[in-house]
């Protein structure tokens, strides 16, 4: 089934790529089926059954066939809580991304969407992958239709940020490749025979310098993606040029791939220097959460303070992750759904700006609310999600966060904690430009339509589902613990 | 799930309609549903008290596990004992009349649908904060009170200044509830619960009395809720948060969300019990925000910036209260100041509805004979806020004051001075407004929808002194002997003050604010510039320094520096064979030398 989906997904974009020449409209169609038959395969995989169980806890499917025996590379595939919940994001991150370039992407619409599935299959592979050099594969191919999406779809200045894009990830890339390697040789010497696979490799990465010298190397690829802060900055450039699906995807799920990795590799294959690295990792948090708060409130473009509200946000997940304390990892993975969502539809909002006003300057705007309400009921309560209000989904992870962190690090926690003013601030700071001020003459704007109202709807739903009642995701927010690979279907 | 979550519920499920059904909804349904929910709910909650009453029995309703990992676990769980039912009463009651009064206030109002849509759900969000048994959930319900605030704060949108008025309510609250999540966090960390009642349990055996994390623990907490409830020094916000409409001011801005931080104090106060020191820092807090703010009321020319800053010093003496251990006493002013102050505020409403929206009292006067309804109801308000005897006022800062004597006859004279002014400045207010030669002539009238608040609000200004709050259970005996000299001290000051005012302001107009103590004092002490010079100016200086992202700065520098490296290589690809020949030349003699050493 695992397989299924990828090939799904793959064939998809291959179909979407062939009917440009002729149907280029058909295509949407097309990605719209795909996503549908790859969401009714998850379906079928679903955690069904008595939530006490904890149905997290164990794989939900597995499969391995070998595919480079020689080196001890295989295709191994698994599927448990962690992994499902990100899937489920995945798809519908990627409904609602081929609902934003609907009417926005006019030029050869068939290539876009293959672009858009193809990123997709390489994240579904990156949550599934586990075997470390398959990961790596799929941590390729997610990079390159990404950067098209960004190079030939995006706005003013997309040539820099597509390059800037691809160099960082790229060069990152390459660390963690060779991160693998060695440990994968590392691990041969003590047992017999080279193997890629997480669940060979777990407990066997060495300990001392080398052994934070490997972790390194993923931390850094990782960090990247999530963004850290200091390697942040290809972020802003990124999120601002690419087109709003682009934006969806790359802020929804691409960052939630280095969080991913933090907690299915860093965190498991390396303890001990993970545990002696977490000081630092908790000052990059910190650091985060602040400087791109700031920088947010700082922007006058609509799209690159959504873009720096994720940097200050995704530096949550870094200290729920670095406070070795099970609430606030969990709260973690709740912020990477909670994030995944808010973030998506402040991008849809942006871009629905864009296609009406024709720009992203806030300078420009002002006043909206007169003519748009809807809109700007949509915007206000997005952006109250994403400063935090209790009763949304960002409120419950960054609570969980900030708790677990408090009762490990009390002093960080209080840092972290100015987060929340300074969200408040840029958050509504935001509102106040877009939407109130004295009515906008020159700007004439329709208000949403159906089709955006209810992809709005859709993830606002979402996000008070998850503020009220987030359980079944905290009970799904687990790895599975190292092949208990009980209650798997054949 | 029996009638006790309905209360909630219906303000909310009525907010929901209003908001997406705005569109369709005509004015009539909208005033119908928006006020008949509360009004509903004012009902229910009879029914609930009663049946509370009768049996006296707190209990505990529970809807469901909020979220759970491994020990942590809290509930979305309604905790409902006396003090519950007094805050749900004034909360569904006040705010069922505020909501009637807003009908007729905003009828004319594009927004009307979107008005009652905020309003009501500030009603869900207010009582969700007074029910919860856990802290968690009190702090939802007090974080969307907050929203409420700010959305209502700046409901006409449309003028930057309320915009800017209704962001600087959010985050300077946000400020202290920051502060109060610390807070949740240590009792989390400490204790192991969030339920306030098992806090309350636990606390004595895990904390000696004066422990510094009980301490800490406490003043996090008084942070959250110096910031609610505009206490010193997180009180700028409200006199600006008066950019709302007035029916809002009276409901969130003095009534009833204000006043949480009171409740929150109230609630918890078995933990305040093991700290001394928060107390002690609470009752100087309060009595020192309640002198400052009844001399910022004295010299405001603004109706409503009046009533604010009267707000922000009652307020100061309910903390006062708290923090000499007289919980009750406490609970019993924010009633008596909920009905009062709401109808100050409504009457206010009432005066500025007639005219034209104005708002400085010295363009006012001779409204006595033009709005007798409206009159009649300023002067009982004033006369309770003033404490004149009999009144509701005077039985509930009485207890206050008392208690404060016992405590410290130091907080006594503080509290007791401000009573004088809020005396003088009730009367300033009223004399300048309603007497002396007319300015204005009123151009409307308000109705039966307006006067009927007015009316029932005014038999509360007066005889709330009468009720009894079912707060025994809930909080331990403050109040030892009747001392009938302390009565008669305040009721003294008081009239003088009354007197004074009439003295000054009945037989001429003298200006309003001029010269540096007054200035002083209506800027409000200038703590609002100090903290535009300490926090905003500092905060975006930084902004803008920051802009353009430093960061990158180091990837420029590598960048140039790729660039430098490869411009300098391909300079030397000339395709002049003679430089190709000097180059190969230099470099065998640089390896020959090299080869050389090695070898000797």
């Amino acid at each position: 089934m695992l397989v299924t989906l990828l090939l799904v997904l793959l064939g998809g974009g291959l179909l979407c790529l062939a009917l440009d020449r002729f149907r280029p409209e058909a295509a949407r169609l097309v990605s719209l089926l795909t996503l549908v038959v790859a969401a009714l395969i998850l379906a079928s995989l679903a955690p069904l059954g008595p939530a006490s169980a904890g149905p997290g806890n164990a794989w939900l499917a597995y499969v391995q066939m070998p595919w480079i025996p020689r080196f001890g590379i295989s295709i191994e595939l698994g599927l448990d809580g962690l992994s499902f919940l990100l899937l489920v994001l995945t798809l519908a991150l990627g409904f609602i991304a081929v609902s934003a370039s609907w009417t926005e992407i006019s030029f050869r619409p068939g290539l876009f969407q293959a672009n858009l599935l193809w990123t997709l299959a390489g994240v579904v592979g990156v949550f599934l992958a586990l075997d470390l050099f398959l990961f790596f594969v799929f941590w390729e191919i997610m990079l390159v239709p990404m950067y098209l999406l960004i190079a030939v779809w995006g706005h003013e200045a997309r040539a820099h940020a597509a390059y800037k894009f691809f160099i960082f990830t790229q060069v990152s890339g390459l660390l963690m490749l060779l991160a693998i390697l060695v440990l994968a040789w590392t691990a041969r010497t003590t047992g017999q025979a080279l193997s890629f696979s997480y669940f060979d490799l777990l407990g066997q990465a060495p300990t001392g310098q080398l052994g934070m010298a490997i972790m390194l190397g993923f931390f850094i690829a990782f960090a990247v993606k999530l963004p850290a802060f200091g390697v942040h900055t290809w972020l802003p450039d990124a999120h601002t040029q690419a087109p709003t699906a682009g934006s969806v995807l790359l802020a929804g799920i691409l960052l939630k791939t280095g969080a991913y990795g933090l907690i299915r590799f860093v965190l498991p294959l390396f303890p001990e220097s993970s545990l002696a690295f977490a000081p630092i990792a908790l000052g990059l948090g910190v650091a985060g959460i602040l400087y791109g708060a700031v920088l947010a409130f700082a922007q006058d473009d609509f799209k690159r303070l959504v873009a720096y509200s994720s940097v200050s946000h995704m530096g949550f997940v870094l200290l729920g992750l670095y406070a070795f304390n099970a609430l606030a990892q969990r709260g973690a993975v709740v912020q990477l759904v909670a994030h995944g969502i808010s973030t998506a539809a402040l991008f849809m909002m942006a871009g629905a700006l864009q296609q009406r006003l024709h720009t992203r300057d806030m300078r420009k705007m002002g006043g909206l609310w007169q003519q748009a309400p809807r809109m700007g009921a949509c915007a206000l309560f997005f952006a109250m999600a994403s400063l935090g209000l209790p009763g949304l989904g960002n409120f419950v992870a960054e609570f969980m966060v900030l708790a677990g962190l408090f009762a490990e690090h009390p002093i960080t926690a209080a840092l972290a904690a100015l987060g929340l003013v300074t969200a408040a601030i840029y958050s509504l700071s935001l509102i106040q430009r877009a939407f109130q001020g004295p009515d906008n003459d020159q700007a004439k704007i329709d208000d949403f339509g159906p089709r955006e109202l209810t992809t709005m709807a859709v993830m606002a739903a979402a996000l008070l589902w998850l503020g009220l009642y987030p359980q079944p995701v905290l009970d799904l927010a687990r790895i599975a613990p190292p092949l208990s690979l009980s209650g798997l279907s054949p | 799930m029996n009638a006790l979550w309905l209360v909630p519920l219906l303000p909310l499920i009525s907010a929901v309609i209003l908001i997406l059904g705005s569109a369709w909804l005509g004015r009539r349904a909208v005033a119908v549903l928006g006020v008949g929910s509360v009004g509903l709910a004012a009902l229910l909650t009879a029914r609930v008290v009663t049946a509370f009453l009768g049996s006296g029995e707190a209990s505990t309703q529970v809807l469901w596990t909020w979220m759970a990992v491994g020990d942590f676990s809290v509930q979305v769980a309604a905790w409902f004992d006396g003090l519950t039912a007094v805050m749900m009463s004034v909360i569904t009651g006040v705010g069922f009349l505020i909501h009637l009064y807003s009908a007729r206030f905003m009828a004319e109002d594009d927004s009307y649908a979107r008005y009652f849509a905020y309003l009501n759900l500030f009603v869900a969000a207010m009582l969700v904060l007074v029910m919860a048994d856990n802290l968690l959930l009190l702090y939802l319900g007090w974080e969307g009170v907050g929203a409420c605030s700010y959305l209502l704060v700046g409901f006409w949108y449309k003028d930057v200044a309320n915009g800017a008025a209704a962001r600087k309510a959010f985050i300077v609250t946000r400020v202290g509830d920051t502060a109060m999540a610390l807070g949740l966090f240590l009792i989390l960390a400490e204790l192991g619960t969030l339920n306030i009642q098992s806090v309350l349990q636990l606390a004595p055996g895990h904390w000696a009395t004066g422990d510094t994390m009980v301490v800490l623990a406490t003043v996090l907490l008084l942070g959250g809720a110096v910031g609610k409830s505009a206490q010193l020094p997180l009180h700028t916000w409200l006199p600006d948060a008066m950019a709302g409409p007035t029916p809002v001011s009276a409901l969130i801005h003095a009534a009833t969300m204000v006043t949480a931080g009171v409740y929150l104090i109230a609630r918890t106060h078995g933990l305040f019990l093991l700290a001394p020191t928060t107390l002690e820092i609470i009752a100087w807090l309060g009595v020192l925000t309640a002198l400052l703010a009844a001399c910022s009321a004295l010299v405001q020319t603004d109706i409503k910036r009046i009533l604010a800053w009267s707000t922000i010093s009652q307020i100061g003496y309910m903390f006062l209260a708290l923090g000499v251990g007289a919980f009750g006493a406490a609970i019993f002013h924010l009633v008596t100041h909920a009905f009062f102050k709401a109808l100050l505020f409504l009457a206010a409403g009432a005066v500025i509805y007639c005219l034209h929206h104005e708002h400085n009292i010295f363009r006012m006067g001779g409204l006595r004979s033009r709005m007798p309804v409206t009159f009649v109801s300023f002067l009982l308000g004033a006369s309770a806020l003033a404490a004149i005897p009999f009144t509701s006022g005077f039985y509930s800062k009485d207890v206050i004051l008392l208690a404060a004597w016992q405590h410290d006859p130091l907080l006594f004279v503080a509290g007791l001075c401000g009573a004088a002014l809020t005396a003088f400045y009730s009367f300033r207010l009223l004399f300048v407004a309603f007497f002396g030669p007319a300015q204005q002539e009123p151009d409307r009238t308000i109705g039966w929808v307006m006067a009927v608040p007015l009316g029932l609000l005014c038999v509360g200004a007066l005889a709330g002194g009468a009720l009894t709050l079912p707060l025994t259970d809930v909080f331990p005996p403050a109040i030892g002997v009747v001392n009938h000299t302390i009565e008669y001290i305040a009721i003294t000051v008081t009239l003088a003050a009354v007197g004074l005012a009439a003295w000054r302001y009945l037989r001429q107009r003298p200006d309003p604010a001029s010269g540096g103590l007054r200035e002083f004092w209506f800027a409000g002490w200038r703590v609002d510039a100090l903290y535009e010079l300490l926090w905003v100016r500092p905060y975006c200086w930084l902004a803008k320094r920051t802009q353009g992202e430093p960061v990158d700065h180091l990837y420029n520098g590598i960048v140039a520096l790729a660039r430098a490296n490869h411009r300098t290589l391909s300079a030397l690809q000339t395709g002049q064979l003679r430089w190709y020949a000097t180059g190969m030349v230099f470099g065998l003699v640089v390896l020959l030398a090299v080869l050389m050493r090695a070898a000797l």
